[in-house]
């Protein structure tokens, strides 16, 4: 069948369920990398980035729901900005604005890198992932559809469809470490979520284990420090535990990118310094 | 693989490409294929940004796009920024500005500008900085090219002011 450039979900999945070594494609960004190298060889292909459906955004009143083929530029600009400030942080640190046009939420998830930018906020928001295929559709969340280092929880002939966000009412942060500002692939991530409602924060981290994940520990902890009446900054003490126990949640790696005990200690830093971005009023 | 004939609109026309492999980006099938050799080929990861085109109008590289899945859409290349035979404002820049040295990334970079120029006449330092950020250039130092931006912003500016005038 060769290259198929599909025009609906039900196309795709339909194409996907006749031949099953067919290769999705969404913005290339890590697929033709691979392809480029010579490590992977293209037959059959088919192609989601012009399927309408894929590429809108659906909004209630207590949730979002993203389609898997919004761009990290899409990501990126005020309107869905304005909803999703940290998802939109994350968005903007991927790579250069060639690679944010072309590269995709849904590929982001697909890929499942631990160093996936927008993995560490997905995480922190217990996202929703809409899986489709042929035979129906099922719902994952984003830490049982991450099961390793570049794998997934996608069967056979599925593609990602959409995820869901709950619509959070509070200040985020999303911080990253990596050698420069552009073109860089993250050696520490951080997203620091507060839930007003909720009276919660989460805190997810990427880059500093084999997949992203919330530090529930920090978390629990930083729930009854924190001033929810006037979110005036913490005193040092309490910073330094938070930190502290964000970076003892991890399970770095040394690598050519960066060594496990700066990985633990970056980590600690930017958990200390999205809390203190947080905290809006600062101590008079 | 072998594909099935295909056509591409470059530059505002069709070309037809036949017997080219699956696998083949947008880069290698401009270059090799159709002989557009003004889009470059360095890194072939993405990192360059010295192939970079507009897909229906958004800068991307295209050693990242499949080729046979850029059917219907719109490409523009180095070769379609000049008027004919003309070169276009922002090339006139870089020769004013002295912003080439060895070359290899000034087509990247005039594709990334043009776009960048054309969605904001006006931009501050930032935001030039950031749109030029996925284009590395290892000889200039940016000075040059910072330079060559502000020369085409101002003309363009100029011109725009003597047309509200009119």
């Amino acid at each position: 069948m060769g290259v198929i450039v599909a025009k609906s979900v039900n196309e795709a999945c339909a194409l996907l369920a006749e031949n099953p070594d067919t290769t999705v494609l969404a913005g290339g960004t890590d697929l033709m990398v691979q392809v480029n190298k010579g490590a992977s060889s293209l037959e059959n292909v088919v192609d989601l980035t012009r399927i309408s459906e894929l590429k809108g955004w659906t909004i209630n009143d207590s949730e979002i729901v993203l389609g898997s083929g919004i761009s990290y530029s899409d990501l990126s600009k005020p309107e869905l900005a304005s909803i999703l400030p940290a998802l939109a942080q994350a968005s903007r640190t991927v790579g250069s604005p060639q690679i944010r046009n072309a590269g995709t939420l849904g590929g982001n998830l697909a890929t499942a890198s631990p160093a996936g930018d927008t993995i560490p906020v997905l995480v922190a928001m217990n996202a929703i992932l809409k899986l489709r295929s042929s035979k129906g559709q099922r719902e994952i969340s984003v830490d049982e559809f991450v099961t390793g280092v570049k794998s997934n929880a996608l069967h056979a002939g599925e593609i990602i469809e959409s995820v869901r966000l709950p619509l959070l009412e509070g200040p985020q942060e999303f911080l990253k470490v990596g050698i420069r500002n552009a073109m860089v692939i993250s050696v520490v991530s951080l997203a620091l979520l507060v839930d007003d409602k909720g009276k919660s924060l989460r805190v997810g981290v990427g880059s500093v284990s084999p997949v992203p994940f919330r530090a529930t520990e920090a978390e629990e902890f930083i729930a009854g420090e924190f001033d929810w009446e006037n979110y005036s900054q913490l005193p040092e003490k309490v910073k330094s535990r938070f930190s502290k126990l964000v970076a003892d949640s991890t399970k770095p790696i040394d690598d050519h990118r960066g060594t496990a005990e700066y990985r633990k200690h970056s980590v600690a830093v930017l958990a200390k310094r999205a809390l203190e971005r947080v905290c809006i009023r600062t101590e008079s | 693989m072998i594909s099935e004939t295909y056509v591409l609109s470059v530059n505002r026309k069709n070309h037809e490409v036949a017997d080219a492999h699956t696998s083949e980006s947008l880069l290698w099938v401009l270059r090799e294929r159709l002989e557009l050799s003004g889009s470059k080929n360095a890194c072939e990861e993405g990192e360059c940004g010295s192939c970079t085109v507009l897909l229906d109008g958004d800068v991307v590289c295209s050693c990242l796009v499949l080729a046979a899945s850029a059917v219907g859409r719109e490409i523009i290349t180095i070769e379609g920024l000049g008027k004919g035979d003309e070169i276009s404002d922002i090339q006139q820049a870089f020769v004013e500005a002295g912003a080439v040295q060895c070359g290899f990334c000034t087509p990247g970079l005039l594709v990334t500008i043009d776009q960048m120029l054309d969605a904001d006449p006006d931009p501050d330092e930032l935001t030039v900085r950031e749109a030029i950020s996925g284009n590395l250039c290892r000889c200039t130092g940016y000075g040059r090219i910072l330079e060559a931006v502000r020369i085409a912003s101002g003309n363009r500016k100029n011109q725009s002011e003597k047309e509200d005038s009119k």
